[in-house]
């Protein structure tokens, strides 16, 4: 068969060489370390809140300064109130999150080994996580009041849907090759589980963790809108009937600060628990 | 000698899809078998029921007790430093000196404690033999254990399990489709298509074999017409 193949003029338009001109650095020229680069942005929208505060274009009503916003955390840890507020929140987020965190456990490995758990179960979550968890204050305040009991159920509640997700989705993704050949080697039920199963599963449980915990924060968030007496929260909702914007303010930045920590937390976790996916060579 | 492996009528069929026909076959003590034949022929099905990973059959098949095999990839578990690979499921505490000792024999007691990811191809399946090894099986199976190494390695690990099957004297069934690795190592060569063993040669040359000798190219050029393989290397180097 003969084709009359058009020219192509594009190659022929093209050099037929060109050059590779290096971009390696050569020394000599000062580059800015990325570390500074990278602070540069949040420091200079911090500077520019300080200066729209500071010149009146950003008035207090709206937005405090964040001079007004450090004197107030420096006031209320002196005189208690932010540091007790803390551990109130701080418990109910412990609590919500030790009870959810069981739940999603049980659940994704009774689900995780056991067809019949499968069965059972996985279609149930499937169902429940369509239903949005905010959603649920009113139902939980119908249910159990509005004492401490909706708050620390809505953090579990929070906490179990991407733990138990990704739990689940760690155990069924174990290579069944390596299943076979532990098997081979002689492992039973409880070997499997403990010494090929788990571990595979660890690093996607590992990755729900850091979710579970960022919307343990973001439910307690809500949690606390709901009749709260201590905590964040309460101290948020008060400041607001006073329209004290730097507590508010504070507040969030608490928030913020305490959901970066568990994130770091998790980090360091990771990476104390996963040094066998890293590429060095050995021990020495 | 007594046979290790007694295989009567086995059958396996997948949905309907007969795989495995009436299959006898006898393997003897010590005995090292190479088991060829096309991709979907069988061999590896043949394989995995031998393993006892697979229990759906007809038939019968008798197998020792102590067995152990070694794949194509050598599925080590990537969280257990390599020692720990080779002593895992063996009854007791993880025993490290038994696992430097089966390190040592295939020539990697260096690696015991480092992560398996950090092995080349070569090394890991150097682990996966000492981890099959020191079960001291009676029968070893290998599902193409050099298939995915590259030939220089492969020609190196090949000698190397020549030389741990006359050490341990343990029968030795190696699925592969390399018909000259089926030569270099195997005392009887079975073809297999379409689920039965269809021929069967008992390679009686001496050991080390010599792949340039006469009798092992005459040999070569059987088991490739079996296959249904012809060569004609007419002016091309190979």
């Amino acid at each position: 068969m003969t084709t009359h193949s058009p020219p192509l003029p594009t190659t022929l338009d093209k050099p037929a060489r060109i050059t590779i001109r290096g971009t390696a650095k050569t020394g000599g020229r000062v580059t800015i370390p990325r570390s500074v680069r990278r602070a540069a942005g949040p420091v200079g929208l911090v500077l520019l809140w300080f200066l729209t505060s500071a010149t009146g274009v950003l008035p207090e009503s709206v937005l405090a300064s964040p001079v007004d916003v450090l004197k107030q955390a420096v006031e209320l840890t002196r005189n208690g109130e932010l540091p007790s507020a803390i551990a109130a929140s701080g418990r109910r987020a412990a609590t919500g999150f030790l009870i959810g965190a069981t739940i999603a456990l049980s659940l994704s490995l009774l689900a995780g080994l056991f067809r019949l758990g499968e069965d059972v179960i996985d279609s149930s979550m499937g169902m429940f996580r369509a239903i949005p968890w905010v959603g649920l204050i009113p139902l939980f305040i119908v249910w159990f009041g509005i004492e401490e009991t909706p708050k620390i159920a809505l953090v579990a509640l929070g906490v179990t849907y991407p733990l138990y997700f990704n739990i689940y989705g760690g155990i069924r993704s174990t290579d069944s090759q390596l299943v076979e050949a532990a098997r081979m080697m002689g492992l039973g039920r409880l070997g499997l589980i403990t010494y090929v199963i788990l571990p595979s599963a660890l690093p996607g449980a590992l990755v729900g963790l850091r979710y579970a915990l960022s919307t343990a924060w973001l439910a307690l968030v809500f949690a606390e809108q709901i009749n709260a007496d201590a905590g964040l929260g309460y101290l948020m909702s008060n400041a607001q009937q006073y329209f004290r914007t730097d507590v508010i303010v504070l507040c969030l930045v608490v928030y913020a600060l305490l959901g970066l920590a568990c994130d770091f937390a998790v980090r360091i976790l990771s990476r104390r628990l996963l040094t066998w996916r890293a590429n060095f060579e050995g021990e020495a | 000698m007594a046979d290790s492996v007694e295989i009567r009528g086995l059958s396996r069929a997948f949905d309907g899809n007969t795989v495995l026909h009436e299959l006898d076959l006898d393997i003897r003590e010590g005995e090292f078998v190479a088991l060829l034949g096309h991709s979907g022929c069988g061999k590896s099905t043949l394989l995995r029921i031998l393993a006892g990973l697979d229990e759906e059959i007809g038939g019968e098949v008798t197998v020792p007790a102590r067995r152990s095999a070694a794949f194509q990839s050598p599925r080590l578990l990537p969280w257990l430093k390599v020692w720990r690979n080779v002593v895992l499921g063996l009854p007791g505490r993880p025993n490290r000196a038994l696992a430097e000792r089966a390190l040592a024999e295939v020539g990697i007691a260096d690696r015991a404690s480092v992560w398996p990811k950090t092995l080349s191809g070569g090394q890991a399946q150097r682990v996966s033999l000492a981890r099959a090894l020191v079960r001291e099986p009676e029968l070893l199976l290998l599902d193409e254990p050099f298939g995915a190494l590259d030939a220089l390695t492969r020609g190196r690990v090949q000698q190397l399990v020549a030389e741990l099957w006359q050490r341990h004297g343990c029968a030795i069934l190696l699925v592969t489709h390399d018909v000259e690795e089926a030569l270099l190592l195997a005392d009887r060569v079975l073809v297999m298509d379409e689920g039965r063993i269809a021929h069967e040669l008992t390679v009686d040359l001496p050991r080390p074999r010599d792949l340039t000798a006469p009798e092992f190219v005459s040999l070569r050029a059987r088991l490739l017409n079996w296959l249904g393989v012809t060569r004609t290397l007419e002016g091309t180097p190979s």
